[in-house]
């Protein structure tokens, strides 16, 4: 007797999206307005109080982003989601729900660098302490638990490329010590990889890159799982404590299963701002409506790639899970079957200095600080988005001196080796 | 069309309480009229409170129980000790309280004449026994289950937070007619 729930591809076509109600516009409108008006002074009381479900100021909410909001909690299979301004604000505002001057977090090492940056400078403002496990070694993230870890998070293929995260493992260690566990899966998109079917509580998003895919907007996304219980946790005060912002209202029992995203919302993006443009959801939107398209072109056209260069004579390594010969091969057919995503790292025996001058070669790969556009991008780690780390930290990341990282586009593979093949050639 | 399978007969006697059919709640939602509020609060901070005002907004009929606050008046409506009390037909119980607590009142709600048509218990309330008296009496029973929240994802309205409302239309929405920001339970 149950509704069946749609597939894949029909929900990132249509969830959230209904004709709009006043218009009938059919593609989602671009609400592209400050304000709401109220119906009368009653209904602004319920609206300001939580009490009734609406638009009061495109801070807090708009409809163009909440189409977006529940696309991607479709997605996902999450209760719900909140669109913010950029995948860093969806990780401060994560952290901001869940964390109190003088808590812990447990994070994976291998994670994208502005993540690590982020983590190690911004947050110590806050008074948050992140504590560094090892991605390959999931008993390293139990031994890092104290009684002041607040949330676990991982990258479910962790940036620069490469590495697949034993998800259900880490999973198991936070339900035992009843902590959430985060998963960044932008990498990944749901189309490759569902984090809550493998036990993560919580999902961020940069929708900068494989969710808009078209390297236009950037955007960010918390995805609430629904199935960390908040109501009565002391620890967690913003979900489980009466909010004297909202007279007293306990968020985490008031909105149920899906009290973390609210909560994210009232307390977090209300408060701190970090709004997305009403115009940059409906791009990241019209570009979720391919995105299954897209991540399997992408992954396919990576592996081809891959398996090029893993034959080249001036590349020494290249770490990418859909090649048979990955160490991260079994946990890629495990969690990703269908592909290992569009990013990847490979090995230059000249070292530095190669990965320098392999970039200024380059002809139809553009040469930035991105992933998951259409385009295919290349990047020198070491000299631009892990320049700030140690020499120490750079190789912990996966980003040494000799490392540079692929992002494959939806081109034709032979003009993508060919480029590649003058390039180093040339280098 | 709502993407769903069809549920034809309106009265499910042995309804599967771990996932109810959208057909199954909006025809309860689209029939009732009077609802008693069993463990209503006169605290707007409270879920119990919310969803009273929130339903009254919705043109139901509320009566709140609450002994502690007999014959006060609480968003306009006189609130009752108990159920016996009511004067008036009831449609559906709510059962705001405890799990354990549904047990003796949807025993109360039983023993009306008129019988109600629905017992409803609030989410995170669930009482099996309790429900299987009901469905045996040829009840409707809801468990776990926040009416606000039902309404608000059958209208559409619970996506403008942001929720998944677990329903995708190429039909639009119908607004309520009273106001911007309320929609009808009657989408096609």
């Amino acid at each position: 007797m149950t509704d069946r729930l749609p597939g894949f591809n029909t929900l990132a076509i249509h969830a959230g999206a209904a004709p709009d109600a006043a218009t009938g516009a059919r593609a989602t409108p671009i609400y592209q307005t400050t304000s709401f008006v109220f119906d009368d002074v009653d209904h602004a009381a319920s609206l300001f109080g939580l009490q009734a479900f609406g638009n009061i100021y495109s801070r807090i909410g708009n409809p163009t982003c909440a189409v977006l909001e529940e696309r991607v909690a479709a997605l996902e299979g999450g209760t719900a989601a909140l669109a913010v301004a950029s995948g860093h604000a969806a990780e401060f505002l994560t952290f901001h729900t869940l964390l109190q001057p003088g808590d812990e977090f447990v994070a994976a090492r291998k994670l994208y660098g502005g993540s690590i940056n982020q983590f190690n400078h911004a947050y110590k403002n806050f008074g948050w302490n992140v504590v560094w496990a090892d991605s390959d070694d999931p008993s390293s993230f139990e031994a890092a638990i104290t009684p002041k870890t607040k949330a676990i998070f991982v990258e479910s293929i962790a940036n620069p490329g490469g590495v697949i995260v034993d998800l259900k493992a880490i999973a198991a260690i936070a339900k035992k010590h009843r902590i959430p566990f985060i998963v960044d899966n932008t990498m990944a998109s749901p189309y490759l990889i569902r984090p809550f079917e493998h036990g993560a509580d919580i999902i961020v998003h940069s929708a900068t890159k494989f969710l808009g895919g078209h390297g236009n907007s950037v955007g960010g996304l918390i995805v609430d799982g629904g199935t960390f219980n908040f109501a009565g946790d002391d620890r967690y005060p913003m979900l489980s404590k009466p909010r004297p912002e909202y007279a007293g209202m306990v968020l985490g029992e008031t909105f149920g299963n899906f009290g973390f995203a609210i909560a994210c919302r009232v307390l977090g993006l209300r408060d701190l701002g970090p709004a997305l443009s009403p115009f940059n959801a409906f791009l990241i939107l019209n570009g979720i409506e391919t995105l299954p398209l897209r991540m399997q072109r992408h992954s396919d056209n990576a592996l081809t790639v891959a398996e090029h260069l893993q034959g080249h004579s001036k590349i020494s390594w290249v770490s990418y899970p859909g090649l048979r010969s990955d160490r991260y091969h079994n946990l890629a057919q495990e969690y990703c079957p269908k592909g290992a995503g569009a990013v990847f790292t490979f090995g230059l025996k000249g070292g530095y200095e190669a990965g320098v001058k392999l970039v200024s070669n380059l002809k139809l790969f553009s040469h930035l600080a991105n992933i998951g556009d259409t385009r295919s991008l290349v990047i020198h780690p070491a000299s631009t988005t892990h320049r700030q780390l140690t020499d120490e930290q750079k190789t912990q990341a996966g980003a040494g001196p000799e490392v540079v990282r692929l992002s494959i586009g939806l081109e034709d593979t032979q003009d993508l080796i060919d480029d590649l093949n003058q390039a180093l050639d040339a280098a | 069309m709502l993407i769903e399978l069809p549920c034809p007969i309106p009265y499910v006697p042995f309804m599967n309480h771990d996932n109810y059919p959208n057909d199954y709640i909006r025809g309860i939602l689209n029939s009732v009229k009077t609802i008693a509020m069993v463990g209503a609060s006169q605290n707007p901070a409270r879920p119990s409170w919310i969803v009273t005002k929130y339903l009254l907004e919705r043109g139901y009929d509320v009566i709140p129980i609450n002994p502690g606050l007999a014959g006060t008046e609480l968003l306009g409506k006189t609130v009752y000790t108990s159920l016996k009390d009511v004067p008036v037909p009831i449609d559906m119980v709510e059962v705001f309280r405890n799990s354990e607590a549904a047990g003796p009142i949807t025993d109360e709600a039983l023993a009306l004449d008129p019988l109600p048509k629905v017992i409803w218990m609030q989410l995170s309330v669930r009482n099996d026994e309790a429900a299987a008296k009901a469905e045996a009496k040829g009840l409707q029973v809801v468990m776990d289950r926040c009416p606000k929240i039902e309404f608000g994802r059958l209208s559409g309205e619970i996506s403008w937070q942001g929720v998944n409302s677990r329903m995708i239309s190429a039909k639009k929405p119908v607004l309520s007619g009273k106001g911007f920001q309320k929609l009808s339970l009657n989408r096609p």
